[in-house]
């Protein structure tokens, strides 16, 4: 797997539009070190964090088809950005970072206080009202948008893509690959809060503080990578849903594979996204929802099911 | 001991249980028993502290279980829920092992190895350790959690209706594991049942609740008489004995 991804990350480091070959880097280093790099670390962060937290709003929720995406997360985040690109448009990234992260807190608690009214017999019933709940967020992110004349940067903000990653406009996501790697310390904490809240009260969990963590690990990486690179759905959904049918859901062993397997795709669609028409680009994220969707239909009418 | 006193629980204005003060005896087994919706899951729930209650307080040989840490509650208790539909993909052999975590938190010994696999062993599922979760049976991931409260080796063990899912065989290789546990491990364990005849072949002692209040406790034999049995359940439940121990005949 890691061989894997360093042979992507190299082909990554030479795909584009400005022709860029082993003689022209000792050259000029410059399309290497400005572009080409820090899009290539931008999407492999990027893809790895939002997978991270994939798994972790799966477990602290008990069900396998949420992800930040679908569960207002994200349009919690859009709102916050929202508004502080409206009152305080001079704030720097970082203050705005830390707006959108607040707000996406707020908005996935609110989901989560949701969840605990629902019927646990019911498992689809969770991703239903995490896209209504997502769904009411999201119209008013558009509202607010709308009357703001601001519908541009939510366009921006909702579709994921890499071409605009330069040197010194990703760096943020390092803060987000931080948050997956702290987040993999507690991981036996997590796949304990995964068996659900009494059995993770009978072994001694701190419940509460486990879930604390875990939604705010989510809900920073998700405000981090919409402030730099935009939503990416699908990644946070599929990378965790098809490493547990291989390997199962025991973090400790799985976490590592989920960020490579979430790093290596959205690195892979954003590769395919700059040669597919060049020279134009289609959106990683438009590349990875059109696989994502195909992958996650195919989970889920081949459940093999046990008596 | 464990000794409940004015416990009250209600939900949103509805009491589910009112004033208990009951004193459960270490080192045997206690049924819980009573009609649906009687309010023994919840007193189950408030026993181990995965629910408060609005008043009263669990007291476990002098300690009021309010004021001790998650994981010293975790080495005097275990419990084993009803629902347990989980969506984690864990192994069995993973989920036992989970049962030695506050014990060794993320540092297995050897020592917890081997409960581990005498966990299995007991449950009849060794054969099945390196299956996901989600690739058994209901009653094999009953035991499985079963196993896992096992390898905790907490001296209260407290099970909601842990026979649920499980056949003749099992049920009853179950209930024989649990009264030698209490038997010859010093273990107290408290278990709500529904089937009456299992209830009164087994446990020591019994706590019968009725629209959440006490309606009788006592042991076994004393209690389990078909006039406290027919008012609890308001049916008429009429005594034998087979093979010296009480049993209820109502099925018609």
């Amino acid at each position: 797997m890691a061989l894997a991804l360093c042979v992507l990350s190299l082909c990554s480091l030479f795909i584009g539009v400005a022709d860029l070959s082993l003689s022209s880097i000792l050259d000029d280093p410059q399309v290497l070190v400005v572009s080409r790099l820090p899009r290539t670390l931008a999407a492999l962060l990027t893809g790895a964090s939002v997978a991270v937290a994939g798994v972790i709003l799966q477990l602290l929720v008990c069900n396998r088809f949420v992800e930040p995406a679908t569960t207002g997360t994200s349009e919690a985040a859009i709102l916050g950005l929202l508004a502080v690109t409206i009152w305080a448009p001079a704030w720097p990234i970082l203050g705005k970072m830390a707006v959108a992260a607040s707000a996406a807190l707020i908005g996935t608690f609110g989901f989560l206080a949701l969840t605990r009214k629902l019927p646990p017999e019911q498992p689809l019933l969770i991703p239903l009202v995490g896209l209504i709940y997502g769904g009411i967020l999201g119209a008013a992110a558009t509202f607010v948008a709308f009357q703001a004349d601001l519908i541009q940067y939510l366009g921006v903000w909702m579709s994921g893509e890499f071409s605009g990653v330069v040197a010194g406009r990703y760096e943020l996501l390092w803060l987000a690959g931080g948050a997956a790697l702290l987040a993999y310390l507690a991981a036996d904490q997590f796949t304990v809060a995964g068996l659900g809240r009494s059995a993770s009260l009978s072994l001694g969990l701190r419940y509460h503080q486990v879930l604390a963590l875990g939604i705010v690990t989510v809900a920073l990486v998700s405000a981090l990578v919409i402030v730099t690179v935009g939503v990416l759905p699908f990644i946070g959904l599929v990378v965790p849903n098809v490493v547990s049918r291989v390997m199962g859901d025991n973090l400790r062993e799985s976490l590592p594979f989920v960020a490579g397997l979430g790093a290596g795709l959205v690195l892979l669609s954003d590769m395919i996204g700059r040669v597919v028409r060049y020279p134009y680009e289609v959106p990683a994220g438009t590349v990875f929802g059109i696989i994502g969707a195909a992958v996650f239909l195919q989970m889920l009418l081949g459940r093999r099911s046990y008596a | 001991m464990m000794k409940m006193s004015e416990l009250s629980y209600s939900v949103s204005g509805t009491d589910i249980l009112r004033d208990i003060s009951v004193e459960i005896p270490a080192r045997g087994m206690t049924a819980l028993i009573g009609p649906n919706g009687a309010g023994k899951s919840t007193l189950l729930h408030l026993m181990s502290r995965q629910m408060e209650p609005m008043s009263g307080q669990v007291v476990i040989d002098g300690q009021d279980l309010a004021t001790i840490t998650a994981q010293a509650r975790a080495l005097k208790l275990a419990v084993v829920a009803q629902h347990l539909n989980i969506a984690s993909r864990i192994r069995i052999r993973d989920l036992v092992g989970f049962g030695r975590w506050p014990h060794a938190r993320n540092r297995p010994t050897a020592e917890d190895r081997a409960w581990v696999t005498d966990a299995m062993t007991h449950f009849d599922l060794i054969a099945l350790q390196d299956r996901f979760l989600d690739e058994v049976s209901g009653g094999q991931r009953q035991r499985a959690f079963i196993a896992m409260a096992y390898a905790q080796d907490t001296e209260w063990l407290l099970l909601d209706e842990p026979l649920n899912n499980l056949d003749l065989h099992h049920a009853r290789s179950l209930m024989a594991r649990l009264r030698d546990m209490a038997d010859h491990q010093g273990k107290s364990i408290v278990i709500v049942l529904h089937d009456l005849n299992y209830a009164i072949s087994w446990a020591d002692h019994v706590v019968a609740l009725r629209a959440g209040r006490v309606a009788f406790e006592g042991p076994v034999q004393a209690m389990a008489t078909g006039e406290n049995l027919s008012n609890l359940y308001q049916t008429p439940v009429a005594m034998d004995h087979v093979d010296g121990r009480p049993f209820a005949r109502y099925h018609r």
